[in-house]
């Protein structure tokens, strides 16, 4: 019965998808108020019955319901809660009604958040995204239904992927998704806007927060992702460049420099025929993805299962999306002008490179990501592109983003004194190119060019940071001063902006260090025998059989010691799942800001030999630290009180159309 | 059929043999710069049956006889464009991470220079323009808009992003 | 380029990739063909499935088109393409010669026992070294060898009946026909 209120559910939310998608859009078209009204009553009820619809999923699980396919493949009555639970989203239809219902929240959270925005935007911008989602749940009831029956009813289920039994894959489907889905807003702000024929600072303004709250989800969800890749694969890895692991990457670059973008058109209104492509851009990256990722087009360590007829739904979805958006971008975007004119050393035109070579790097990663694909098609050969490729673009573009970042902060709108920023920035420039210098001694650099260059961007990023916020308190003094400053309105925007910068940096940093400096051995010990990497002692105390509640775990015991202290004990896993029977490796890990010891089990080579892989992974933290660095950036430049100011305000005045005298487009530095 | 599509996530992988990845613990080398070496080299490597992993982290069976091929070759001293060979004269460019440049791959390898010129381009152009351009502030109609859509009360803005 | 179509670049863009995502959906991604096709089949000389002590060497069927079947007895597909594959050396249209890969001999010998056996002959390739210096990476895979010893057509996977007539055999006319 629960099962089928979940599918009703779907069906009534499709319903009101439609409603949603017509009713709103038409009303303002034709100048009917009472249709345009519908929007967030709409929106609502598209939450609550995709609400209804995951919570009965969720029961079904939980009650080990197996007559439901999707339970009975994906559960097992011995699978921990947790599991159970993250086995939602844990497969292909699952992970579809996620993103349906993070659609649904996010409209339901625009309808809370912009009651001081005119109706006939809210109206336009809800039936955007209730456009998307008649897409997906029309995808899902006839594809991909969760609630799907079963008969006979087995009387266990298969289990849930062994791979995603751990906490780091619970979360990272989550996360991502409301990464993914979030560009939404900004891409219903966007036709919203193209629609309207209005493209100006207020549109800015309000899509700048939502744009940057779905970065911040997409930014956490990739960290996990390559946290969870890195301990759980069992091979010591962070990135791969996986096509699956681009198509969350690409979104998040256009998403980056769509958040800059925004920036200058809310300011300055310049850029505001290419900041809405970038909003359609970071939106239908994120669609180019889902299709990537379950269509079966291309090789991928973690995909979906494939299957052509959802790839051919997908990518009619993305041809109605995706060339909708931009055929009414093509029509409607010439009529945009404006913007203020600006100097070739001015924030604005910093923030442009900054955005073109995000744009061309988005770009590198996808022609690289569907490479193999057109030549196939082209019958040009069968070819491979794999990390040595991506890392020399990557490479190639990344260095000039990172030394414009250095520059960004320091820069005015519209004209830089260029002698006085370089007059600023000249000790920076030399304690960064001295730290680069030093990178090229033999036992920092490795053999290796990169680790000067890492070093000099790393300590450029953190030392330009440093004369900004110099320059920025220069008139504030002591804590006092700082702490004024941080909750003056556009403080928290300033060092949330510092934090990201900094993630960066960070990232630049642990990036450069563990490619350069990594440790790996493959080892084959018996008990009492010990291994050495890089000052670590790693001894072998033997294997154990241990059994988990749905696995039996061989449990390897090592002693790991430096010089004569033993400093830890590391216990890794091979594991065999009863249900599928697969083997899983749970790597051992102590963790460190300098470094980790990473040791994963092998093969029983007998007489109790096992032959296993230390790592040695210095400053690997720093990558994922990096990313929650500008995670949490983004969350204070949300906070920032200019945006709740909006609020309060409005509480004061008048309901209605009070008019305010505008500032927004007023510059003042 | 339908349990096959059911299954998601690296049901073919595992069954591969994607856990474990110790794949070079029975082989011996001279320094562990040698063997950094190995691993290097074939983690550039592609395995044909894995979903996308390299020789040097694959534990299927055809990933393990291709490694140890290239392990013998490699303590022969042979030189690594000799073992490449040896690789695509069997199964194509495809088992090459790192695609070869020769003219049906100029466009990947060259492409994304004409994308990164063109972007300097574009740049270029765009600010030449906007150094040129007169100052446009906004009309007082926009301002009017501006203020009926936000409502919004005059604040103190910053220029910070 | 005047300022409204520049702004039709996107789209078009996306029409090209979307055209060519269209035509991936149709391919399959895992499929490697082969680079040994019009090249000279790899040199072998390798024992006798049912006489260890003989052996069979790529010169030995210089001058006859001949097929080649890799096969084991631990491949679950090959048990599919086996009936197959006594019906086409009952069509009488071409020599199949086994490469029985990374097998155990006793295994294999039952599987010809008991599923009948379509092959002139069987070699062996205990080592697996043979299938790589053929491209192969996946059993079964089948090969046809022309008279000069060039392979002239690869299927990768099990053969089935529709492959006969569809691929097989039209190879096979064709050869006939230029060494007539």
């Amino acid at each position: 019965m629960i099962p089928e209120i979940g599918h009703f559910a779907l069906i009534l939310a499709l319903c009101l998808a439609i409603a949603q998608a017509v009713f709103p859009l038409a009303g303002s078209l034709n100048n009917t108020p009472s249709w345009v009204a519908l929007a967030r009553p709409l929106a609502w009820g598209q939450a609550l019955f995709l609400g209804i619809a995951i919570g009965a999923l969720t029961y079904s699980f939980l009650v080990n319901d197996f007559s439901v396919s999707y339970v009975a493949y994906n559960s097992n009555t011995r699978l921990p809660i947790v599991y159970k639970i993250s086995a939602v989203w844990g497969a292909h239809e699952g992970s579809l009604l996620l993103w349906a219902f993070f659609l649904g929240a996010w409209g339901a959270a625009i309808a809370i958040f912009s009651r001081h925005l005119a109706r006939e935007v809210v109206g336009r911008v809800l039936a955007v995204m209730g456009m998307i989602n008649i897409g997906f749940l029309l995808f899902m009831l006839i594809t991909s239904n969760p609630f799907e029956r079963m008969f006979p009813i087995p009387a266990e289920g298969r289990d849930l992927n062994p791979l995603l039994q751990d906490p780091g894959l619970a979360l990272h489907p989550p996360t991502l998704y409301l990464g993914y889905v979030g560009f939404s807003v900004a891409f219903g702000f966007a036709i919203a806007a193209l629609i309207g024929g209005r493209l100006d600072a207020s549109w800015a303004r309000w899509s700048r927060p939502w744009t940057t709250v779905a970065w911040v989800w997409l930014t956490l969800g990739i960290t996990i992702g390559s946290w969870w890749a890195y301990y759980e694969l069992g091979w010591g890895g962070w990135w791969f460049w996986d096509p699956v692991e681009n198509a969350s990457f690409m979104p998040w670059l256009a998403g980056t420099a769509l958040m800059h973008s925004l920036a200058v058109t809310e300011k300055r209104g310049a850029f505001r025929s290419w900041t809405v492509m970038l909003a359609l851009l970071a939106f239908s990256l994120s669609l180019l993805g889902t299709f990537l990722v379950r269509s079966g087009v291309l090789t991928s360590v973690h995909a979906f299962a494939a299957d052509p007829a959802r790839g051919l739904f997908i990518l009619i979805f993305l041809l109605v999306v995706v060339g909708g958006s931009l055929a009414l971008y093509a029509w409607r975007a010439p009529t945009i002008f404006g913007g203020g004119r600006f100097d070739l050393i001015s924030r604005e035109s910093f923030l442009l490179g900054n955005n073109l070579l995000l744009t061309v790097l988005t770009f590198l990663i996808l022609f690289g990501t569907l490479a193999p694909l057109i030549y196939d098609a082209m019958n040009w050969g069968k070819i491979s592109v794999g990390f040595p490729w991506f890392n020399r673009m990557f490479l190639m573009v990344t260095p000039f983003l990172a030394i414009l970042l250095g520059f960004g902060p320091l820069m005015h709108w519209k004209r830089t004194d260029g002698a006085a920023l370089m007059r600023k920035l000249r000790i920076a420039a030399i304690v960064s190119i001295v730290i680069g210098l030093i990178g090229f001694w033999p036992a920092i650099s490795n053999g290796s060019l990169l680790v000067p260059l890492g070093l000099f961007l790393a300590a450029w990023l953190v030392t330009s940071l440093v004369v900004s916020i110099r320059d920025r308190l220069k008139h504030k003094r002591g804590l006092g001063g700082f702490l004024s400053d941080f909750g003056s309105s556009g403080g928290r925007s300033y060092y949330g902006m510092v934090l990201g910068h900094l993630g960066v940096a960070m990232f630049i940093l642990g990036a450069t260090m563990v490619s350069n400096h990594g440790i790996e051995k493959d080892v084959r010990m018996a008990p009492g025998e010990s291994a050495e990497i890089s000052g670590y002692r790693f001894v072998f105390d033997g294997v154990t059989r241990t059994p988990g509640p749905n696995f039996i775990a061989n449990r390897g015991k090592f002693r790991v010691f430096r010089g004569d202290d033993e400093i830890t004990i590391l216990e890794p896993e091979k594991r065999t799942y009863l249900v599928q029977q697969m083997p899983m490796t749970e790597a051992a890990i102590d963790w460190g800001l300098t470094r980790d010891l990473y040791v994963s089990l092998g093969e029983d080579l007998g007489g109790g030999d096992w032959s296993m892989r230390l790592y040695y992974k210095p400053f690997v933290r720093w990558i994922w630290l990096g990313g929650l660095f500008m995670a949490f950036g983004g969350i204070l430049a949300v906070t920032d009180p200019r945006y709740r100011s909006l609020k309060r305000k409005k509480k004061q005045e008048a309901p209605a159309g009070a008019a305010a005298p505008a500032s927004l487009a007023t510059e003042n530095n | 059929m339908k349990i096959l599509k059911t299954l998601v996530f690296l049901g073919m992988l595992l069954a591969t043999g994607m856990a474990g990845a110790t794949a070079l613990s029975s082989y011996t080398f001279d320094s562990k710069e040698e063997e950094q070496a190995f691993r290097d080299f074939t983690a550039e490597l592609r395995c044909l049956v894995c979903q996308n992993q390299s020789l040097a982290e694959s534990d299927a069976d055809l990933a393990d006889d291709l490694r140890r091929e290239v392990y013998t070759m490699w303590r022969q001293g042979r030189p690594q464009e000799e073992i490449i060979d040896f690789l695509v004269s069997r199964y194509g460019d495809f088992v090459l991470y790192d695609p070869p440049l020769k003219p049906s791959t100029y466009i990947l390898w060259f492409g994304p220079f004409l994308l990164f010129v063109a972007g300097v381009v574009v740049l270029m152009r765009t600010l030449k323009r906007k150094n040129e351009d007169r100052e446009v502030e906004l009309t007082e109609e926009d301002k009017q808009r501006l203020s009926e859509l936000l409502q919004d009360a005059n604040e103190n803005q910053d220029s910070k992003i | 380029m005047s300022s409204r179509t520049r702004y039709l670049i996107p789209l078009f863009v996306f029409l090209i990739m979307a055209g060519f995502l269209l035509k991936g959906l149709f391919m399959d991604p895992k499929f490697i063909p082969s680079v040994l096709i019009d090249k000279p089949a790899p040199e072998f000389d390798l024992p006798l499935l049912d006489k260890p002590d003989q052996t069979l060497a790529k010169a030995d069927l210089k001058g006859k088109v001949w097929m080649l079947n890799v096969w084991a007895s631990w491949c679950v597909a090959c048990r599919a393409e086996h009936q197959v594959l006594n019906k086409l050396a009952r069509m009488n249209v071409v020599d199949i010669y086994g490469l029985n890969y990374k097998d155990k001999r006793g295994d294999a010998l039952n599987w010809l026992r008991n599923l009948g056996n379509p092959y002139v002959a069987t070699i062996v390739d205990s080592s697996g070294r043979t299938g790589i210096d053929f491209g192969v990476y996946g059993v079964p895979e089948s090969f046809i060898i022309d008279a000069e010893g060039v392979i002239r057509y690869k299927h990768t996977g099990p053969v089935n009946y529709e492959d006969i007539q569809a691929k097989i055999l039209p190879v096979l006319n064709e050869l006939k026909g230029a060494t007539k």
